[in-house]
């Protein structure tokens, strides 16, 4: 059987503020919050009615009644009730990850067009019950009779009812993200004033980004917010330097500025052959070109938990037949400011290059007046999952309103994952 | 030779007294044992800008599989790369917890004395980082091969800053320098792995210079480093009893066979120790007339030649010149250094030093400072350096080398014999505070030795625990 590849074409995206935790979206919900970044996605691309190829997206934290989180949110809004839809999850590379999955099968040709989307919210978070207590509502269930339900509940001691909160801890070493990253940043010896600096450029970009009327088409206002809540237009170097270090203890040089905070949102991306878009009469951006994922072994080895975007990209770019360099735009995500440096500091390390990556010489150098141009997740806020159609659409539209070029997506994942792309557009 | 004091400010109330009052405060120095690692930590790793030996010493650190640490530097990064060292990165700037058993620096880029600010910014971030019994080496040009005369000043400037250094460690630390002349880069790893390891427990700001070998090893990681001298024989004179016997201990551990020498009113001493080293006696009074021919003679036809010759024999007639006898001082010149020039003469005339034959001869301290009481002793030891010095270029044309050791107030019988007093004063008066050992001065000796340090010739090198006395 022989296929040609189709081009799988970025069309536009639509997400809603990110809000930080526990304030303006405390009361929505994961599937309300999708919802409304899909609405605004049908609404701004007439999608109204439309039976499309797919719709792929997910949350990194998820109640257990959100099962089919996607396909509940396809019936909720007013695309075609005969949308297929399912979930997806990746930790943080949720959101890049469902923009692959939908553009490999535009690509193959199995869709037309499909809907990749994100979604998390740290404020309607699932509390589950103590395992403990757990396995006795189980067992009570099973119970035939009332003197058996009544045995089985006197079992209960009140430390067991105690519930259990997700934690942004990894299971496998019972540290927090932030707490790997210390070890991480303080290993490649990333100084304090770097991850400051680098953070009050994201504030910077992307507050610019919203003057010059950037953000007016990539996103719609919900619950009354209509600017990414975590935005700091004034934040200097000088503001970011005297707040105190929350990781890697007290000499740590990560603090709660040049760290993401936990946040809620969402985020949609239309993706589509070129025969759809042209159809439909709709622009294409760019297109997704090339993507890559990669784990490192951050338990028995010796690697970083957010290490594997800096071994994704030069796989990636040896496939692309890419050098680092010849790429226009660069969009890392910025979990922390310590992990950009951390990764760029690889990737500037020929000793790296050849004792990880088995190259002879570094990968390269990321001109900074080309990273993040459009702010980053330290700006923004970072709702998990929703972090991926935010870089994918800002993306697409930065490289197409530029005349064109190649840009890079990396995104670190817990688990000690890395999903990386690049997009290519030919401009306007 | 138990160092009662060293034992008092070892335990808690000792220590704190001795912290209290100022007193010295040795401590109990990593020795070398077999199979052990070269350097029992973490290795920083640094370079002035434009330094021509990054490399070279990254291939050694590589090779004795420390854990190694640099900046983000490309020179240095692409250094390591090349010398496939995996490489972990210091920041000075990022504060960490990091300590280090060796910081090792290539100041061979620093060619004028402005650019000695170098120093300062790579050593003083990272020097009270150094771990007990640390290792400090700093490797330079010899500014006798320097491009102009304000490289060489600044280059020779290296020596003012290792010794203070040495000074300034504490805890069994020691700093050194090594001058690599042009074309001997490829030499630099018997005496890069001596310095950091604990074989030079009591060597401390000294200056060694290493040029090119004329046999220098294509992969100097494929030697048996355990057994550098497996196959080789080696001749020890004065070896039945103190130095002389922990020489001929090491170079057996080294896999040498040993031909023990001395006079026959020792030779159950030496017999003895030579059964336990599966080694071989040769009685032999070393001031005969005939010394040369005689050991010639045994040595070819026991043992088909000699590959390396330890001239330790030495005695002491401690007297002021003015009561010195004719007697006392030929004695002394005799035994330390005409026969030693005779032995050589033979050795070398026969053909029985073989090609890339070493020799070693022990110096003193007292050779270089002077002692009262000891005009003759001082002579005779300020004579095996010149000897040294003059016969390096001559053995050189052979293929051989010719270095010296000068051991310092080393832990012996004769030690331990001398009045409070001045034993207090020598155990102390050096930057470890303490005696060495009869094991330090063999490892140096054993350092020459080694088939793999043909780049070392015509060196003396001190095993004083950087003594003050003649420095």
């Amino acid at each position: 059987m022989t296929q040609k590849l189709r081009r799988a074409a970025i069309v536009g995206g639509n997400r809603i503020p990110f809000a930080r935790s526990n304030s303006t979206y405390a009361e929505a919900s994961n599937q309300d919050m999708l919802a409304a970044a899909l609405e605004g996605l049908v609404s701004r691309y007439g999608l109204e009615g439309e039976r499309l190829g797919e719709v792929v997206a997910g949350a990194v934290l998820k109640h257990s009644r959100d099962r089919d989180l996607t396909r509940e949110t396809v019936l909720g809004s007013r695309l075609s009730p005969e949308t297929p839809a399912y979930d997806v999850q990746q930790a943080c590379g949720t959101g890049l990850e469902a923009a692959i999955l939908v553009a490999n099968k535009v690509a193959l040709g199995q869709i037309d067009v499909g809907i990749a989307g994100g979604v998390d919210t740290t404020s309607d978070a699932p509390i589950s019950v103590n395992d403990d207590l757990r396995r006795i509502l189980i067992d009570l269930n099973r119970q035939k009779t009332n003197a058996g339900r009544l045995r089985t509940l006197a079992g209960v001691r009140p430390g067991q009812l105690v519930p259990d909160f997700p934690r942004n801890a990894e299971p496998r070493t019972g540290l927090s993200m932030g707490e790997h990253q210390a070890i991480t940043a303080a290993r490649w010896g990333i100084t304090r004033a770097a991850q400051d600096e680098l953070t009050a450029a994201s504030h910077t970009n992307l507050a610019a980004a919203y003057d010059r009327g950037f953000m007016n088409d990539l996103m719609q206002p919900y619950l009354g917010q209509e600017r990414d809540q975590n935005l700091r237009p004034d934040s200097t170097v000088e503001k970011l330097a005297k707040l105190k270090p929350v990781f890697g203890g007290p000499d740590g040089t990560m603090t709660a500025g040049n760290s993401t905070p936990l946040s809620d949102g969402a985020s949609t991306v239309l993706i589509a052959s070129e025969e759809w878009a042209k159809e439909k009469g709709l622009p294409v951006l760019a297109y997704l070109s090339h993507a890559e994922t990669a784990a490192v072994d951050y338990v028995g080895g010796d690697e970083g938990l957010l290490m594997a975007p800096a071994y994704a990209v030069p796989r990636m770019l040896a496939r692309a037949g890419l050098t680092l360099e010849e790429l226009d735009l660069y969009e890392l995500h910025e979990a922390f400011a310590a992990q950009v440096l951390t990764t760029l500091a690889a990737w500037e390390d020929p000793v790296f290059a050849r004792e990880k990556l088995g190259l002879d010489a570094a990968v390269g150098t990321v001109d900074r007046t080309k990273l993040n141009v459009n702010g980053g997740s330290l700006a923004a806020g970072h709702p998990f999952a929703a972090t991926g159609g935010r870089i994918v659409a800002s993306l697409a539209k930065e490289l197409h309103a530029r005349g064109g070029g190649k840009g890079l997506i990396s995104v670190c994942a817990a688990g000690g994952q890395g999903v990386v792309a690049i997009l290519e557009s030919e401009g306007v | 030779m138990s160092d009662l004091y060293t034992q008092l400010v070892n335990n808690p109330i000792g220590k704190l007294v001795a912290s209290n009052v100022g007193l010295p405060q040795p401590v109990k120095l990593d020795r070398w044992s077999p199979y052990a690692s070269v350097v029992d930590g973490q290795a920083l790793f640094g370079a002035a800008p434009g330094g021509r030996l990054l490399t070279a010493i990254a291939k050694v650190l590589a090779m004795v599989e420390v854990s190694t640490s640099t900046s983000l530097r490309t020179d240095l990064r692409e250094a390591c790369a090349a010398a496939d060292l995996d490489a972990a990165v210091f920041n000075p700037e990022a504060p960490g917890e990091q300590r280090f058993k060796a910081l090792v620096y290539d100041a061979s880029g620093i060619k004028s004395s402005e650019q000695l600010a170098e120093l300062r910014a790579f050593f003083g971030p990272s020097i009270r980082r150094v771990q007990p019994s640390g290792r400090v080496l700093v490797v330079g040009t010899p500014p006798e091969n320097a491009g102009s005369p304000k490289e060489a000043a600044a280059q020779r400037a290296l020596e003012g800053f290792v010794r203070s250094l040495g000074k300034e460690l504490r805890y069994g630390a020691t700093a050194q320098l090594v001058y690599v002349a042009p074309g001997a880069e490829d030499d630099i790893t018997s005496t890069l792995r001596f310095l950091l390891a604990p074989k030079s427990a009591y060597v401390s700001g000294q200056v060694l210079r290493v040029t090119p070998a004329p046999d220098t090893p294509e992969n100097p990681g494929a030697l048996d480093w355990d057994l550098p001298l497996a196959g080789k024989v080696a001749l020890v004179t004065g070896a039945s009893r103190g130095i002389g016997a922990a020489i001929a201990t090491v170079l057996a551990r080294d896999g040498a066979h040993v031909v023990g020498l001395d006079v026959p009113a020792l030779g159950d001493d030496l017999r003895d120790l030579m059964d336990e080293l599966d080694g071989s006696a040769f009685e032999l009074d070393i001031t005969d007339v005939d010394a040369g021919e005689q050991l010639v003679t045994h040595l070819t036809a026991a043992h088909g030649g000699v590959d390396v010759v330890v001239h330790n024999a030495g005695i002491t007639r401690d007297k002021t010149l003015g009561r010195m006898s004719a007697d006392q001082w030929d004695l002394v010149i005799g035994i330390n250094l005409t026969a030693e020039e005779r032995l050589n003469d033979a050795l070398l005339e026969a053909g029985t030093l073989r090609k890339g034959g070493r020799i070693v001869c022990v110096s003193s301290m007292n050779g270089i400072a002077g002692a009262a009481g000891q005009t003759n002793y001082a002579t005779s030891k300020a004579g095996v350096i010149g000897m040294v010095e003059a016969m390096a270029p001559v053995v050189a044309k052979q293929g051989h080398t010719i270095n010296a050791v000068a051991p310092g107030f080393i832990e012996t019988a004769m030690t331990a014999a001398m009045p409070i007093g001045p034993r207090e004063a020598g155990r102390r008066m050096n930057s470890v505070s303490q005696g060495g050992l009869p094991v330090d001065v063999a490892e140096a000796i054993a350092f020459f030795a080694k088939p793999v340090s043909g780049g070392l010739n015509g060196n003396v090198l001190r095993v004083c625990g950087q003594s003050l006395l003649g420095a």
